[in-house]
């Protein structure tokens, strides 16, 4: 037995010995590992629209308009565009680029996207929404496209950030399985991917021949490691050089440590509490009884004062700096600063316990009422210990709360179907203030389309009406004072109770650099050797 | 798992003396292993400060109004808002470790024991029927045992979640659904063995009842390898839930487990906030091991293949 | 003997069918795979183009019936989230979940059997007493926490080990020149890189095995040392080395491996919690994912393949026994 140890204790010598031989070759320069926290679905961009696939079709493929850092317009394979008459929108395409397989970019190529999007067979997801406000697709010369709309139509080119481009000539009656094999994953974008294993990563190779800046790695090896604990020792052991989604947990660490750099913003994602406003005045909330225990033959939560109450009585200061370590700015509103839509003179509720129990007392509660608070415990940064906490702080002015958190799995149906009376939600926006407004705020709708998203249903006629007005106004100084007013007017109405803005943040290791998003996406061409 | 398993400590060659009743024949063949001992006496004390966790515990870690999470992530030693000492520090909700451990050991070892007990009584009934009854009785049975061990026990605990909603009462059925065909197939194993013994055939002959047979014959003789199995199922269970609750679907955040309390801590731990997880991990691994000494003295004392 | 088989293959179609039903109420039960799939701001027409797309729009029966119908072409559906046929998906994690598994049984018998037999051998011995206490926190200490401290330890502190993922690969047939690498199964236990990233996630998925090899040994050691014809042997003068290879080890040595093998589909069935801590893409990675966002057609196919796997261990099982142990007669359970 003891030579069986010492033989194994040799093995273990070995094996240790390659490993550290193998770290050591993904040090060089000309490769980078990136590791993310969400698993890649497909490398179709027109399959599954999720945050994950549009990080890595960023990578391969381009977009007439493309975004910064700061998730502002910036031009893609697509120079400039403007409104030839309202309904009408103009884009100049950017002249010699070529796709990964040689062929020629062209306005036949925007032309042969716009009609594949809502034809993906088996979507869970489309992009289908893209494509559909345009009636008819112009090819003026292989360089020029226009693009007619029924109504006069302001979001067109943020639409455009959303559909990336393939080639015509080779992507006739691809499948989304074609992509996925690679056989057809050509797009004109800095890297291409060379290997795809499901779920588990994908390698990308320089693409030489790339319109833009160069790609700065020859190889990036892409992994999913969802576990976040796993996914920081990863970096810590330098088996990879970039991961996202750094657990709030790890953040103070990893600050501390020289062989690691953080890179972070404030990103788009709110999370807020969704309130109960389906039930009327004199019906029974399903999670809200009295402090008996028996139901309350109303629904407080209509009023608009036990809102600000419960608003009131949240520590937002609190909760960024204990629950979310500093990973997030308190908010009022969807938008961070410097976005469109953002509303200047909306700031943080202050925290205020006695004038909440004052309002609450008003409005005919002067004891209080119970209530559940529901939440996932898996999908948003520290969600089940958000509603912990709002779970203390609301029991402490007297409403007593009942926590339950659960897998996002069981969670969503049942707030999509209005079972909950309060619950914690999170929504990542485009850079856009209208974008909130008619998904979240705005009356549900199916004509519409409005309204998908408003679990709670919300329905505020004013801020319907400035949002209609909005989505026609294609002078953009007037159209961000219509959805500002109507921002405003829905978030001292308390539609949502929102709590704060997450910071999206990065931790890479020395010597490599990275451009913190906006938009929460990691992509292969934010990473760079760093300056030296 | 079959009837191999079962042997654990010490043999104990049975020591003459006094006047011979069972039990405390019993009673002093158990006691003879100082070991064992010990670990009951562990056990009943971790089991005393489970019951009166109420009493005892500093703080009542499960209600929200007395936690804050200013306090939160203290370490051991410090002196928090309320007034008194969190000597095990505090987790991110402002818990006080020491009695988040004290309530936690209660909701384990209710969910660990309970949930084995339930199973324990299911499966060996289960399990004796399809021996005993042998045919289509038996095909039926072993088949459903097939389909329970191939079920992954997450997508047990989402079901039941989904049917029932959260609840340590729901941790425990789904336990029990996951763990009753371990049971099953340990005691049919036996039994099938057994059944074949004279005894049986002479109960059968007496015309005896099939239920007076099956758990006053059958059943005792059985009994090693079901203790066995038992006391690894308790611990299995308890890790079981702790691992549920990692994965979200255990007990209510609000009312931790051990295993909750762990799952909790384990995101701190590469932070260096060792005491979230470690402190809850210790109680665990202390109540396991006492509960394993016992099982396995019991074991050795039950089981007459050791007596020659 | 034929019949007797014939009936449990209809037996085996019974289990899966059930199973399948039980899936597929379970999941319609659990939630919307549309909502969790579908991006947020998609509007309504969006949404319910999507449960069109997915066959969702159809009564739960009907929706079952049309599987069933598939199924019986070889065809059990299209993942929801890849987009892919499910067996396909399946088939291509089985490899890493396969060598994982192996290599956990490999690990448990390397580890447990000698300690198990020295545990038997000497059972009042300190270093007895160690191991069994030892072996307790086998399958006490929650896997999850294991696999990190593991990762702690030997990737970030002392840097021996690759923390996560599968390392190198190499195709079998690549191997005899039949497809090139990067095409057909892919195996990482042909590299030294890839046997280097396996260590970690099989020791992790070992150590319950271990502990249960060590008990099992013990067991029977101790039972066997005190069997007539071990007394006999010793009796007869036969050294004891001999007599604890020869006689005791080789008695011993049936029911582990009866046990290891049985375990082998739970070890397969629960390599989730591993595999997530340690990225390792198999079944058990693709499983929770999938359970994860309600992915129907891969969860039922992986649990078919599962119960079948599990079928065919019993039977294999239950066929060892009767020839084993002429007590235990087929007739018995056939029916």
């Amino acid at each position: 037995m003891e030579r069986n140890v010492q033989r194994r204790r040799r093995a273990f010598a070995t094996l240790a010995a390659v490993g550290m031989a193998v770290a050591a070759g993904q040090v060089h320069a000309q490769t980078a590992t990136i590791a993310v926290g969400a698993p890649v679905t497909s490398i179709d961009p027109h399959y599954h629209q999720l945050s994950p696939n549009n990080a890595v079709s960023d990578s391969i493929f381009d977009k007439l308009v493309n975004t910064d850092a700061q998730a502002r317009n910036i031009p893609g394979l697509a120079t400039e565009w403007r409104v030839v008459e309202p309904t009408v929108w103009e884009f100049r395409l950017r002249p010699n680029v070529r796709f990964h397989n040689g062929n020629a970019f062209t306005a036949e190529d925007v032309a042969f996207t716009l009609q594949r999007l809502p034809n993906v067979p088996n979507s869970p997801s489309s992009y289908a929404v893209y494509a559909r406000p345009i009636t008819r697709i112009e090819v003026v010369d292989p360089l020029t496209i226009r693009f007619h709309t029924a109504q006069p139509y302001p979001l067109l080119p943020l639409d455009m950030t959303n559909v990336r481009i393939i080639d015509r000539e080779s992507s006739e009656n691809v499948t989304t399985e074609d992509f996925n094999s690679l056989r057809a994953a050509a797009g004109t974008g800095p890297y291409r991917a060379v290997t795809h294993r499901n779920g588990d990563r994908i390698e990308f190779e320089r693409w030489d021949g790339y319109w833009g800046d160069r790609a700065p790695f020859e190889r990036v090896s892409y992994r999913m490691i969802t576990n976040d604990a796993a996914r920081t020792a990863a970096l810590l052991a330098g088996d990879v050089d970039l991961i996202d989604q750094v657990p709030t947990s790890d953040i103070a660490k990893l600050r501390r440590d020289n062989r690691v750099q953080l890179s972070e913003t404030v990103g788009l994602r709110l999370i807020f509490l969704g309130i109960d406003h389906l039930r009327a005045a004199n019906e029974n909330s399903p999670f809200i009884t009295g402090n008996d225990g028996q139901p309350l033959g109303r629904n407080p939560l209509r009023d608009v004062r036990v809102r600000r109450a419960l608003s009131m009585a949240i520590d937002r200061r609190a909760i960024v700096e204990r629950v979310m370590e500093g990973a997030a700015v308190p908010a009022n509103q969807f938008l961070p600063e410097g976005v469109f839509g953002h509303v200047d003179d909306l700031p943080a509720p202050a925290y205020d316990p006695d004038g909440a129990r004052r309002l609450l007392a008003e409005a005919g509660y002067p004891q209080g009422f119970r209530i559940q608070l529901n939440g996932p415990n898996d999908r948003y940064m520290n969600d089940g210990r958000i509603v912990q906490a709002i779970g203390q702080m609301w029991t402490r002015i007297g409403v007593r709360t009942a926590v339950e958190a659960q897998p996002w799995t069981t969670f969503i149906g049942r707030a999509g179907r209005q079972e909950y009376s309060s619950f914690l939600i999170g929504w990542g926006s485009n850079p856009d203030g209208s974008h909130p407004l008619r998904n979240i705020l705005a009356t549900y709708s199916r004509e519409r389309g409005w309204g998908a998203s408003n679990r709670g249903r919300y329905s505020n006629p004013q801020v319907d009406d400035l949002l209609e007005q909005s989505l026609s106004e294609m002078d953009e100084a007037k159209r961000e004072r219509l959805v500002v007013d109507a921002m405003r007017i829905a978030m001292q109405d308390v539609g949502v109770v929102p709590l704060h803005i997450q910071t999206n943040i990065w931790a890479a290791r020395r010597g490599f650099e990275h451009t913190a998003r906006r938009d929460e996406l990691t992509r292969a061409q934010d990473l760079r050797p760093a300056a030296r | 798992m079959s009837q191999a398993v079962m042997n654990g400590a010490a043999p104990a060659a049975p020591r003459k003396d006094k006047v011979e009743t069972p039990f405390r024949r019993f009673v002093s063949e158990f006691a003879e292993s100082k070991v064992a001992l010990g670990g009951l006496v562990v056990f009943t004390a971790i089991a005393l400060v489970a019951i009166f966790a109420s009493v005892i515990a500093p703080q009542n870690p499960y209600d929200l109004a007395q936690l804050d999470i200013m306090d939160g992530r203290m370490e051991p030693g410090t002196v928090g808002g309320a007034g008194f000492t969190y000597w095990l520090g505090t987790d991110d909700q402002g818990r006080d470790m020491l009695s988040g451990i004290m309530y936690g050991l209660r909701i384990s070892l209710m969910v660990g024991a309970g949930s084995a007990f339930i199973a324990c009584v299911v499966g060996a009934s289960l399990g004796l029927l399809a021996a005993y009854a042998g045919k289509r009785t038996d095909t039926v049975i072993m088949r459903l045992v097939d389909l329970q061990l191939s079920f992954p026990s997450i997508l047990v605990a989402l079901m039941i979640l989904a049917f029932l909603g959260k609840g340590i009462m729901n941790v425990v059925i789904a336990l029990v659904i996951v763990e009753w065909a371990y049971y099953a197939r340990t005691v049919r194993g036996t039994a099938l063995v057994e059944r074949r013994r004279e005894y049986i055939e002479a109960a059968q002959c007496l015309a005896l009842p099939t239920h007076r047979i099956l758990f006053r014959h059958l059943l005792p003789n059985c009994l090693p390898p079901l203790i066995v199995v038992a006391t690894m199922q308790v611990a299995r269970a308890i890790a079981l839930e702790a691992t549920l609750s990692f994965l979200g679907l255990g007990v209510p955040i609000t009312e931790p487990s051990l295993g909750l309390l762990i799952a909790n801590g384990y995101e701190y731990m590469l932070s260096g906030k060792y005491w979230i997880s470690f402190y809850p991990g210790i109680a665990l691994l202390i109540t396991i091991v006492s509960i394993n000494l016992v099982g396995d003295q019991l074991r050795d004392v039950l089981n007459p293949r050791l007596k020659k | 003997m034929t019949v007797y088989l014939v009936r449990r293959l209809i037996q085996a179609l019974f289990v899966v069918l059930a199973m399948s039903v039980i899936v597929f109420v379970g999941v319609f039960a659990i939630g919307d795979p549309v909502e969790i799939l579908i991006s947020p701001d998609a509007d309504q027409l969006e949404r319910e183009r999507a449960v069109a797309a997915l066959g969702l729009d159809l009564p739960l029966w009907h929706q079952y019936l049309v599987f069933l119908g598939n199924a019986l072409q070889g065809d059990l559906g299209r993942s929801f989230v890849f987009n892919e046929p499910a067996l396909k998906l399946i088939l291509q994690r089985m490899p890493a979940t396969l060598e994982l598994a192996f290599g956990a049984m490999f690990i448990s018998i390397l580890v447990g059997l000698p300690l198990g037999l020295y545990a038997g051998l000497r059972p009042n011995s300190p270093a007895s007493k160690t191991i069994m206490a030892g072996s307790i926190l086998g399958f006490s200490l929650p896997t999850f926490w294991v696999g990190l401290m593991l990762i702690m330890v030997f990737a970030v502190q002392l840097g021996w080990l690759p923390s996560t993922g599968r390392g190198e690969t190499c195709s079998v047939l690549g191997f005899l020149g039949v497809q090139p690498c990067g095409a057909g199964l892919q195996w990482s236990f042909l590299t030294v890189d890839g046997l280097a990233h396996m260590a970690m996630p099989a020791l992790n998925l070992a150590l319950f095995k271990i502990s249960l090899v060590i008990r099992l040994t013990r067991a029977g050691v101790r039972e066997t040392m005190l069997m007539d014809y071990v007394k006999f042997a010793r009796a007869k003068g036969l050294s004891p080395a001999r007599v604890t290879f020869v006689h005791v080890f080789k008695n011993i040595l049936i029911p582990v491996v009866t046990v290891v093998g049985l375990e082998l589909g739970s070890t397969i069935a629960f390599s989730v919690v591993t595999e997530s801590v340690f990225a390792w893409p198999g079944m058990g990675k693709l499983i929770i994912d999938s359970i994860n966002v309600l992915d129907r057609p891969v969860i039922v196919a992986y649990l078919m393949i599962i119960v079948l796997m599990f079928i065919t261990i019993n039977l294999i099982v239950d066929l060892t026994y009767s020839m084993l142990d002429p007590r235990v007669r087929l007739e018995t359970k056939g029916a």
